[in-house]
């Protein structure tokens, strides 16, 4: 069975207002330019406020339920760390993990009630899938924008999508070429800089 | 602007089902369209505003935006209202009687069932209101059929001249799934309202020759669902299960049968029973997959037609493929892998407000002031029910905090003889169902302290305008009530009226404090807004210097995620008892500089000595581990 003739289920995790949405979205987007069939969904309902949010991306050659089972998704993009652990019973044995070592605790961990793991990134490897780990964050910095870590996310998983990462940068830069072309330039630069890192 | 807006006939796109609904209305014809906002439906309304030729507005609640589509519809113009589930409860009154009266102009309410329970305070099964209500539902599985299906919606209401429910839920609503847009608008001129009492006024003399018209019509429906290509039949060649199914848990089933033969519902009531009955047999058995409620499962039994359903799947909630699989599985008697557990162990990260959230203030008072009863409204200060303030005693529906702590103060119990009745709610649901709560208690000399949270926008859906922020659908300028006035126009003294800056945290708390004493209802009405939304204006961060917090913990007694605590250390007293102390830091890119937290801090050890960050749209409710 080769790539396009089975159904790629990407889960997309993090917290309301990182940019997890818009991640599936230019994923879903990319896989539709590819001619393949796509469903994009979440529940994001009060992530608004600091909530757990998660989208799920599938495509293929027809798709219909939109929800990836537990145990189904291809790829785990994880925005923060504790996120991609908390989604992990969601990942293939054969899965691959793509996570931004970021570290973001709740009220109800800052005062105390609850612990944050001490090593997610250790968890997740040793739950025998494939983990790359990567300090977003500061690379977004060197390129002088904190906002670009979406891009580098997206630049990170782009080796590991059945379809060329040039599909998906296209995608990402022609909608910055078209609607903020100022932010063209330095996002193909943060999806290159992402693509580096998600070998690591 | 949305791209869909302008796209060309024939063209695919990567569309939510909202969305999908949006460009139907535009195509359709739809001269006006009304809605309050409510999760997952809200999109609709947003993205129809972005379409010319359609008269859309925010109404003050579902009810109001049902009757604004139906006195377009005698006007004999094509209207849409649009809510989620709850709304249903609230538009009944006016639907339940125009379906007996029947409309002009197409007549759609699109209606959003969060199954789920995502962001409701409850599950319903809005398709008991086309049994209730003698009207006829379609419902699409996904954004291409939400398009297809609300233009053929339209057809069905005129040709039927019957209100037409749409059922969504929030796989619908939410997905994004391609979309061939193959048309462009059609309009329908409205031949303008023709009078005739006898339709239109429903008197019980009128009223009630329309009901056996009203029955006649059902039949002609559900001769019409009978041969309806809306009901398709997917064939497959494992025959041991048939499914009946409509929605998205077609969607779900389809994905995990893919060889079973299924009837599909979109045309789902009234129901076509032959053609169930025909289906059934061809299969060794039926099992009903429906969202929610055993309705059509229950119906079938009663047509004598074997089925399995509810029985064998869960009673709530989504029926997605590792919810049927096991069922299904269990029901043929064969093997089943263990269910994948999804429980991580990761701690919860519930919802919290926001960093400089305009409720903190109130909620502390409130988390702060003994013998209260605090009864709570539908909005983001229903997360005042959580840690750390634990100020929020109930949460029912849209505008039950002032009637429901009416009803406490009438009704007190000996254990609530020195409680003070405190009704919390926010401007757009006081706005939407709570002035008749407010009026009515003052008109029946009840003793509430009501706490008008004005944040100045429908913050909860993601900062909709309402007719107290001064803006309408479409952003321009638009009269704002005065709630001050308001409430002295209803019957409170205008001494009981008081009006704070809620980041004044002394001011608030001795507000609070003076107006529960009062033997007579009052209202402190708060005056900042959202702090998500553009009216709320950023300052300079505040810092905790170090050398100064003493660790006593009061301004983590706000819950503003901006602070955290940054050290642990436990003390013994004079008394010898030992004690917690919790040294708080201030996140500066998330902190707005609202100085609501100086007023916690006794040993001044909060200060505001830092630049703007550069980025004034951090996420403002999270700070990174230290």
């Amino acid at each position: 069975m080769t790539a396009a003739d089975r159904v790629t289920n990407i889960l997309v995790v993090g917290i309301g207002g990182q940019g997890v949405m818009t991640a599936a979205e230019m994923l879903a987007r990319a896989a539709l330019a590819q001619g393949y069939d796509v469903k994009k969904t979440e529940v994001a309902g009060m992530a608004q406020r600091g909530g757990v949010v998660s989208s799920h991306v599938r495509f293929g050659p027809k798709i219909y339920s939109p929800q990836i089972d537990p145990g189904e998704a291809d790829l785990l993009i994880g925005f923060e760390a504790a996120e991609a652990l908390r989604w992990l019973p969601y990942l293939r044995p054969t899965g691959v993990a793509m996570v931004n070592t970021l570290r973001l605790a709740p009220p109800v961990v800052s005062a105390g009630l609850y612990d944050y793991p001490l090593d997610p990134i250790g968890e997740l490897a040793a739950a025998g899938i494939a983990v790359h780990a990567f300090d977003a964050g500061a690379l977004a910095d060197e390129l002088g924008n904190s906002k670009l870590v979406n891009t580098i996310m997206l630049g990170a998983i782009s080796d590991y999508l059945p379809f060329p990462a040039t599909v998906l940068e296209e995608c990402i830069v022609a909608g910055f070429r078209a609607y903020k072309p100022k932010l063209a330039d330095i996002n193909a630069r943060a999806f290159a800089a992402g693509r580096a890192a998600g070998h690591v | 602007m949305n791209a869909v807006v302008h796209a060309q006939a024939e063209s695919r796109h990567l569309l939510s089902g909202n969305e999908a609904v949006a460009r139907a209305v535009w195509e359709a014809g739809v001269r006006v369209a009304a809605a309050y906002p409510g999760t997952p439906a809200t999109e609709i309304l947003e993205n129809i505003a972005q379409y010319p030729d359609i008269y859309s507005e925010w109404s003050v609640n579902e009810k109001v935006a049902v009757e604004v589509a139906i006195g377009a519809s005698l006007a004999g113009s094509r209207a849409l209202a649009a809510m989620k589930h709850v709304g249903m409860n609230v538009a009944s009154d006016a639907f339940m009687t125009q379906a007996l009266a029947g409309v002009v102009g197409g007549l759609v309410i699109v209606v959003a069932d969060d199954v789920g329970l995502s962001s409701s305070q409850n599950e319903q099964d809005s398709r008991y209101w086309g049994r209730f209500g003698h009207m006829p539902i379609l419902e699409p599985a996904d954004s291409q059929e939400a398009y297809a299906m609300v233009k053929r919606a339209f057809d069905l209401s005129e040709d039927y001249e019957v209100p037409v429910i749409v059922r969504m839920t929030t796989r619908v609503c939410h997905v994004k799934a391609m979309v061939m847009v193959s048309g462009e608008r059609i309009e329908h001129r409205a031949a303008g309202f023709q009078k005739n009492p006898q339709r239109w006024v429903m008197t019980p003399a009128n009223a009630k020759p329309r009901l056996p018209l009203m029955h006649e019509r059902e039949r002609n429906l559900r001769d019409l669902a009978e041969i309806s290509d809306l009901n398709e039949t997917f064939s497959g060649s494992d025959r041991r299960i048939g499914f009946v199914t409509s929605g998205p848990a077609f969607m779900h089933v389809r994905e995990t049968f893919p060889n079973a033969p299924i009837l599909k519902l979109g045309f789902s009531c009234p129901p076509p029973l032959e053609k169930i009955r025909a289906f059934a047999g061809q299969v060794d058995s039926i099992v009903v997959v429906e969202e929610t409620e055993p309705l059509l499962e229950t119906e079938l039994r009663a047509a004598g037609i074997s089925v399995y359903g509810k029985d064998i799947l869960p009673r709530f909630g989504e029926l997605a493929p590792n919810v049927l699989r096991p069922a299904i599985k269990q029901l043929l008697n064969e093997p089943c892998e263990a269910p994948i557990r999804v429980q991580s162990g990761v701690f919860p990260r519930p919802p919290t407000m926001c960093a400089s959230c305009p409720h903190l203030g109130p909620y502390f008072a409130l988390s702060h002031i003994r013998n209260l009863n605090i009864i709570g409204d539908i909005g983001c200060y229903t997360l005042g029910a959580g840690h750390p303030w634990n100020a929020l005693d109930t949460c029912t529906c849209m505008g039950a905090s002032l009637s429901m702590a009416h009803g406490m103060d009438k009704g007190r119990g000996e254990s609530d003889e020195k409680k003070h009745m405190v009704a919390v709610i926010g401007d757009s649901t006081f706005l939407h169902m709570g002035m008749q709560g407010l009026l009515n208690l003052i008109y029946n000399r009840g003793n509430v302290t009501v706490l008008l949270l004005d944040n100045r926008s429908v913050g909860m859906t993601g900062g909709q305008e309402n007719p107290g922020t001064g803006l309408d659908l479409h952003g321009l300028a638009a009269p704002r009530v005065d709630f001050a006035k308001l409430a002295e126009a209803l019957g409170i003294r205008p001494e009981r009226i008081r009006t704070v800056d809620p980041y004044e945290l002394p001011t608030m708390v001795k507000l609070v404090r003076e107006e529960i004493k009062m033997n007579e209802p009052s209202i402190i009405i708060t005056n900042r807004p959202c702090s998500l939304t553009d009216r709320f204006e950023r300052f300079k961060p505040y810092a905790v210097l170090d050398e100064k917090c003493t660790g006593c913990g009061n301004c983590i007694d706000l819950g503003c995620p901006a602070i955290f605590v940054a050290r642990r250390e436990t003390v013994m007293t004079k008394s010898g008892k030992s004690k917690e102390l919790s040294f708080a830091r201030i996140d500066s890119n998330a902190c707005t500089g609202c100085h609501l937290c100086v007023g916690t801090c006794a040993p001044e050890a909060i200060v505001q000595n830092l630049p703007m960050p550069p980025h004034s749209r951090q996420p403002i409710w999270i700070h990174t581990v230290p």
